[in-house]
């Protein structure tokens, strides 16, 4: 059932660029694998960062800054941006995680903001206008990355890579310790575990894989502005996770697929109203719809079938 | 002209009251957020669009309905206690007993509709609020060249913090709250009525907001994206100063926008971000606030 649910996934991914516009799609992955690095450590570990746009915006403005004004290469500025991202969520998550629960969502979104006015001001990133005509060029001097398809294909590999990778951290010895503690932090540290080590090294894993996203992005679109560091930014990825469902792995990408359609499709013709749109949304889900899209079907499947599997 | 570091002594005293003056703002809202995540254990995001809604209210009231600063000054902050205290009842009510998290989210999906709709009804540039007739002078005090509403703005956010300050800590009913916060069930078996209490303290803290917002109307510029910004500095004091103290909260706040005011003089670069930056070394030396009491 599983295995077979994944299957059509991965053909509707394939398919997918012949179908509707490579761009638009492309960036749904950059979102949903951006919600998905968020939900490594909402769902998981039960941090709310409300700050998470300060990595992919950070990964983004490097990315572009070193591909544009240094000549790198997209694999080199990429990696330049994740590297980047890493270092800063260290940084972040070595101040953040001093405070617990509702605190260490302010933190998150005090230290983002700190980064944004950072953003705003520093020489290279281009203020208010940001970067923008980030050349898109070639991997491994053979693949041509101005091409919308190709693109789109290296885009979708990265993506799945992602997806896996983040698979395997939360089914591993690791991501078993993180939910324990999650659903008892006193039992977890009984057993001795060292808990802040563990929480760092999953807020430092979501921040990476969210400069990723980051770095992607400025590559796919060719811009980067200050959106993508803005505190709606961070907000609108914790409410993809919130919708898809958090703590499930395919809710994030459910979650971005609905709200980046939305974004896309309503900005132009009812301008500010999407934000209320946004927020109303929110409030609906907080109120009726805490487990998410995917957290439902989980649990009327769960309850149809009536096992207790659980994933 | 007197001069301290090469800054004019009348420029310094200048943006020490500006500073001042911000710093009221936050104390306001500090307090604010930080009785209503006593009571209602939320922290809410909504706060700033209840400061902006004092604001815009009454750039309404007067453009609108004809009705001035004064008239703004009773009305608007009862106002929106009130809207407040329907989305209280209607909503809020339904998620106290779930984990903090909830109600962050929620509050902030409630900010994001506010700012929304008044965005699309006003625009996002300013809307000018004329300084009432009464208080246009100023004063010369020699070394600051003081604007009588400043000190107007100082003035009454000074009482009514220490009005608040003073109910939750001498008075009865601040007793029933204080004991409300540390244990809900135990006040309620004692016949008092805490569902009551806890719309009542939430009302208080919106309307508390929402009149820092008219007090911010004549001084700073009035538009439905002064809530936003407010709000995140606002988190950064509350979290430099802990929730633990009322007291705490309003001299954090009073503290950080005299260190802006300082920070304005001395490197205007850095006027935007030295909050995050204290937050950050606060955080290293004092996890807990410098007020507040480890959890």
């Amino acid at each position: 059932m599983r295995i077979a649910g994944y299957a059509v996934m991965l053909a509707i991914g394939l398919i997918a660029p012949h179908v509707y516009y490579p761009i638009f799609l492309m960036r749904i992955l950059c979102f949903a694998l951006f919600a998905s690095a968020l939900n490594l450590l909402l769902g998981y570990t039960g941090l709310l960062s409300f700050g998470h746009a300060a990595f992919f915006g950070a990964a983004a403005y490097v990315t572009a800054y070193v591909a544009k004004e240094r000549d790198f290469s997209p694999a080199a500025a990429v990696i330049t941006g994740v590297v980047v991202a890493a270092l800063l969520g260290t940084a972040v998550g070595l101040v953040s995680i001093r405070r617990l629960g509702i605190y260490f969502s302010m933190v998150t979104l005090a230290l983002a903001q700190l980064l944004y006015f950072i953003c705003l001001q520093a020489p290279f990133t281009g203020g208010e206008d940001g970067i923008q005509g980030v050349p898109r060029g070639h991997l491994l001097w053979k693949l041509d990355l101005g091409n919308d398809m190709v693109l789109y294909y290296v885009v979708y590999v990265i993506f799945l890579a992602s997806y896996y990778f983040i698979y395997r951290v939360v089914h591993s010895p690791f991501g078993q310790v993180v939910k324990a503690i999650r659903e008892n932090e006193p039992r977890a540290i009984s057993l001795g575990y060292d808990v802040n080590r563990y929480k760092l090294v999953t807020f430092i894993l979501s921040a990476t894989l969210a400069g990723l996203a980051g770095s992607m992005k400025a590559i796919i679109l060719t811009f980067v502005t200050l959106t993508d560091v803005d505190w709606r930014t961070s907000g609108e990825v914790v409410l993809m996770t919130l919708l898809g469902g958090m703590g499930t792995l395919f809710g994030p990408s459910v979650g971005a697929l609905f709200v980046v359609t939305l974004d896309t499709q309503l900005s132009d013709r009812v301008g500010p109203l999407v934000t209320v749109l946004i927020g109303a949304i929110f409030m609906v889900c907080v109120l009726t719809l805490r487990r998410g899209i995917v957290g439902e079907i989980i649990a009327l499947y769960r309850r149809v079938v009536g096992n207790s599997h659980h994933g | 002209m007197t001069e301290v570091f090469g800054v004019p002594i009348s420029a310094l005293f200048g943006q020490l009251m500006l500073g001042l003056v911000n710093g009221c703002f936050y104390a306001m809202l500090s307090l604010g957020l930080a009785i209503i995540f006593g009571m209602l254990n939320i922290i809410n995001f909504a706060h700033g669009a209840f400061y902006m809604m004092g604001a815009v209210c009454a750039w309404i009231l007067l453009n609108n309905f004809g009705l001035g600063y004064w008239w703004a000054l009773l009305i608007v902050p009862v106002g929106v206690a009130l809207f407040g205290v329907i989305i209280e009842q209607t909503m809020l009510k339904r998620l106290y007993r779930l984990d903090p998290l909830y109600g962050f989210l929620y509050t902030f999906g409630l900010a994001q509709v506010i700012e929304g709709l008044f965005r699309y009804k006003y625009g996002v540039s300013g809307l000018p609020y004329e300084t009432p007739d009464k208080l246009l002078g100023a004063v010369n005090l020699g070394f600051l060249f003081l604007p009588e509403y400043r000190a107007w703005v100082v003035v009454v956010s000074l009482v009514v913090c220490f009005a608040t300050w003073f109910i939750i800590e001498w008075t009865p009913l601040g007793a029933y709250l204080r004991a409300a916060t540390e244990n809900p069930q135990i006040v309620q078996a004692f016949g008092i009525n805490v569902p009551v209490m806890i719309t009542v303290t939430f009302a208080i803290g919106v309307g508390l907001a929402a009149l820092a917002g008219v007090l911010a109307a004549p001084a700073t510029q009035v538009s439905p994206l002064m809530g936003a910004n407010m709000i995140i500095v606002v988190f950064a004091v509350v979290v430099i100063g802990g929730m633990g103290s009322i007291l705490g909260s309003i001299i954090t706040g009073l503290a950080l926008g005299l260190i802006e005011g300082l920070t304005n003089v001395f490197y205007p670069k850095a006027t935007n971000t030295v909050v995050f930056f204290i937050m950050a070394v606060v955080l290293l030396i004092r996890p807990a606030g410098l007020f507040g009491r480890e959890k």
